[in-house]
């Protein structure tokens, strides 16, 4: 693993390697304990394949119960565990660890409740994004948070990263559309929290756990709201001879008050693969193109995509075209889909970063990375959640040559880094697993995340949920609990006070 | 000693809760004190008050995110947002008419400490779903930072949505980085007449559940829809259904929706000013408002009720009898209960919300009622074991030394 130092395992834990694993099989039975080096290979890794651990075991339960006793067993012996999904996330959030359970939970793939009435669906956290809107299609209706990865990826492991996806700037993140769990804490205590209800009763104990990276609890059942599918679609696409022309455009077609469906751009590099890729008629003498999507009812999507056309073209748009049927929409956005494996195509490996920045900064932050694609000698094609400022640069490498992906990975920091410092944030939707783990301190001081950690030790005092994410150093819970008062002091001479 | 203490600056907010931890004080927590009679009768005897950390730091309309010092009145903020043709679209509540004080006195971090939301809530969320960022002092007397300034982040916990609706127990916010959207050019409301809460429910679902974007769904029976001046005086129940948008696609969406919801009784409209005048009026659930001045210690129990849309009837039915009065926002989800005393009722009203196929009922908070009933009575939904506990280790890393709002949510909390 180039440079990444995980918690150093537990030699205690690996000794007991056989009595723990014998002690899962008395709660899993059968098939749901898995202990095979070559059987266990296929969890060795997730989304973020430059990294790969084999588990202690990996355990695959298929009832909230046996979750509850695993994570019991777990807690009273010192075990660490590893939540993961469909192992499809980018920032290596279920990367295992030698010492640790792998707890899949695959097996939960039932949808438990669908109600048009209130307009929910409930379902077990191992139900593929897609499937929630695959089972409600038939009655107009679709969940609206759409990772890239929604065919594979689980509403559990959704609710663990906070997912996004290209449509979150109108109809919100995963947070915003998740209305209810049941979570299984360290302890093998079951919660339910929130359920087809809006809001909390009390502390939003919900909005903590949305986006927690599996370092609070094992979500066993999700409740999400569905949407009525908007009655129509139809996108615009617009070429720019430069990337300030996109952004402009980009900032006033919000100043002029409208939120689009969707909101995409890609670079030149990005416009090219995707166009050799899928052939969809992208420009490719343009420097920027936008994808715009309105969505809803007919007679205002109709009105809308005027409005767009007016503002582009005032910008001095290169291309510009609307859609006129759907089957042209699709074509539209299959190029946009495409864009990750069409880089792919013209390189061996690359990486997917994941920043988010104020848009105004967009021609800085590309000139920016310009520069550090000399400095580097990589190249780095962008692809850009434009209405919410959320980066995805792809930086193109080799990882057959010695050295590469430790120049790439140093790339990506940078620009990490750079989004940080134009106001931005290190991870916009693919969350801070390992990947941006080390690097937290740019954005938060020591108190920051402290005062983070202490939600931790509320949940997990022992730090056995997923360790070595997130947290760049994890400090001892007893260490963070105490508090230093010092009495006497003057009391503050300089406040007014009545 | 002094009893109010009034931090111009974060490093001094910091100190005065430092102080409280040292001299074991507690703190009330508040802004310009407008809520004050919301949540149990709290402990704190010394007011922290945080109205000078005020003014607006950034307001970037193309970026859609404003940052603000916590005790920045949100009339100020609506003003600004207005100028640019923005809004909260979360539609925060202006508690004080309900609670007998003046509209408009409240602040972004009161609105933030108490997660408001409006009659939008069921499409744009409340104010959880548009915290960006913020920066606090915790009851350890340290000032920290969490969340940021764009509107997609998942950087480290959201405690930004954490801290959204803990009632200042956790933290003490100085600033508050908010997402901001454009303000629909215009609106207007279907009326449907004379239908009873289970029918108005059936009504609102098929409506929100259409594909003509309905942006709020309200239900006044005949006697609270009397007590709405926008309505006229229909003499007889009033279903509510808002639109909001450009004007074609209102048109178009109207005659859509009037095709769709026939079959369930007269049909009416409400122009723009209307429109807003009614909806200002569900937003603050103006119903059950006292007069300027009325004393909430002595008014009648006003709950808000959160449940799935359509079992609201049922805690409608439940209120009234035990002889309350009801009204019902977010489609049938909200359910607003004026009891016919100071007496909550809080055990039987709360049975109505018996938990359902595994999954809670809702929760109702008492967000009106005297300080001895405030006292007496769970305000917000009581906690299983389990998760009570969960929150007092909460507290218990964020204020050790429970300095902040101390029990103003939970007992020992």
């Amino acid at each position: 693993m180039s440079g990444l130092a995980m918690p150093e395992p537990d030699a205690g834990v690996l000794a007991r390697r056989d009595e723990i694993i014998a002690a899962l099989r008395a709660i899993v039975p059968g098939e749901g304990v898995i202990d095979g080096v070559n059987e266990m290979r296929p969890f060795e890794t997730d989304g973020l394949t430059a990294y790969k651990q084999l588990p202690l075991a990996v355990v695959l339960p298929s009832t909230t119960a046996q979750v509850s006793r695993i994570l019991a067993y777990c807690h009273a012996n010192g075990v660490r565990v590893v939540p993961r999904g469909a192992g499809t996330g980018l920032s290596g959030g279920a990367l295992p660890l030698a010492d640790a359970i792998l707890l899949g939970m695959g097996k939960f793939n039932a949808i438990l409740d669908i109600d048009f009435d209130n307009r929910t669906v409930t379902a077990q956290p191992g139900v593929t994004n897609l499937g929630i809107t695959t089972a409600v299609a038939h009655a107009g209706f679709y969940y609206a948070p759409d990772p890239s990865s929604q065919i594979a990826c689980t509403i559990g492991g959704n609710v663990a990263e906070n997912s996004g996806g290209v449509h979150c700037l109108k109809y919100g993140l995963t947070t915003n559309n998740v209305m209810g769990v049941e979570l299984v804490l360290i302890t093998g205590e079951v919660v339910r929290i929130g359920g087809k209800h809006l809001d909390s009763g009390g502390l939003d104990l919900l909005g903590l756990i949305v986006g927690s990276e599996g370092l609070l609890g094992v979500v066993t059942e999700v409740t999400v709201r569905i949407l009525k599918k908007p009655e129509t679609a139809r996108a615009v696409l617009v070429g720019f001879p430069s990337s300030e022309a996109a952004g402009e455009c980009v900032a006033r077609i919000i100043g002029a008050g409208i939120i689009p469906g969707g909101m995409e751009m890609m670079d030149r590099l990005a416009i090219h693969a995707a166009e050799a890729f899928v052939k969809v008629g992208y420009p490719l003498d343009v420097e920027a193109l936008l994808i715009v999507e309105l969505d809803g009812p007919e007679a205002e999507v109709n009105h809308l995509i005027e409005r767009v056309a007016e503002i582009a073209r005032g910008l001095g748009c290169a291309t510009l075209r609307a859609s006129t049927s759907e089957e042209e929409r699709v074509a539209f956005w299959a190029g946009r889909k495409a864009a990750f494996p069409a880089v792919g195509r013209i390189s061996p490996d690359y990486l997917c970063m994941d920043g988010t920045i104020p848009r105004k900064a967009l021609p800085q932050v590309l000139s920016r990375m310009t520069e550090m694609t000399r400095t580097y000698g990589l190249e780095c094609a962008n692809v850009f959640h434009a209405g919410d400022g959320n980066l995805h640069p792809l930086i193109l490498y080799d990882a057959s040559r010695p050295g590469e992906l430790e120049k790439a990975e140093a790339f990506g920091a940078e620009i990490l880094l750079l989004c940080v410092e134009v106001g931005g944030v290190l991870t916009g939707e693919h969350g801070v697993g390992v990947e941006k783990r080390d690097l937290m301190p740019s954005m938060f001081d020591e108190v920051d995340l402290a005062h983070q950690q202490r939600l931790k030790c509320a949940f997990d005092p022992d730090s056995l949920l997923n360790p070595g994410k997130v947290f760049p150093v994890l400090h001892r819970c007893a260490e963070l609990g105490r508090m230093h008062v010092s009495r006497g002091q003057l009391p503050f001479p300089d406040i007014p006070r009545f | 000693m002094t009893d109010r203490l009034c931090p111009r600056d974060e490093a001094e907010l910091a100190e005065a809760v430092r102080w409280a931890v040292s001299e074991s004080r507690p703190l009330d927590v508040v802004g310009t004190g407008s809520k004050r009679a919301l949540g149990r009768a709290t402990q704190g005897d010394v007011t922290l008050e945080l109205a000078a950390l005020s003014g607006v730091r950034l307001y970037e309309p193309a970026e859609l995110v404003l940052s603000a010092g916590a005790g920045t009145p949100v009339a100020q903020i609506e003003a600004l947002l207005a100028e640019a043709n923005q809004m909260m679209a979360f539609e925060p509540m202006d508690h004080g008419p309900l609670l007998g004080r003046p509209a408009g006195e409240g602040t972004l971090g009161g609105l933030m400490a108490c997660n408001l939301a409006g009659p939008r809530r069921p499409s744009a969320g409340a104010a959880r779903d548009h915290a960006l960022g913020l920066r606090a002092v915790s009851g350890r007397g340290e000032a920290f930072k969490a969340g940021g300034r764009v509107v997609k982040n998942v950087t480290g916990y959201d405690l930004p949505r954490g801290l959204a609706g803990s009632y200042g127990t956790l933290a003490a916010f100085s600033e508050i980085t908010i997402k901001v959207l454009p303000r629909p050019e215009t609106v207007e409301t279907l009326l449907l007449f004379g239908l009873d809460d289970a029918a108005a429910a059936k009504a609102m679902s098929a409506a929100v559940g259409s594909y003509y974007d309905v942006s709020g769904a309200a239900h006044l029976p005949a006697d609270i829809a009397a007590l709405v001046p926008a309505l006229g005086a229909p003499g007889r129940a009033v279903t509510a259904l808002r639109l909001e948008g450009v004007k074609p696609s209102i048109l178009h969406r109207r005659d859509k929706l009037e095709g769709l919801l026939r079959g369930f009784g007269a049909l009416g409209a409400l122009d723009e000013a209307g429109s807003l005048a009614f909806w200002a009026a569900v937003r603050d659930a103006l119903p059950f408002a006292l007069p300027p001045g009325g004393d909430p210690d002595a008014a009648p129990a006003v709950w808000k009720v959160s449940t799935a849309p359509l079992h609201g009837p049922a805690v409608g039915a439940a209120a009234r009898a035990l002889g309350g009065r009801v009204f019902y926002d977010w489609a049938g989800g909200l359910v607003w209960v004026e009891m016919p005393d100071g007496e909550p009722e809080a055990e039987r009203l709360r049975a109505a919300l018996a938990p359902a196929g595994g999954q809670s009922g809702g929760h109702a908070t008492l967000l009106r009622a005297g300080r001895a009933a405030r006292a007496a009575t769970e305000v917000f939904e009581p906690l299983d074991a389990v998760t009570g506990a969960l929150v007092r280790r909460m507290k218990h890393g964020f204020d050790p030394g429970r300095v902040l709002n101390p029990g103003r949510m939970y007992a020992g909390v």
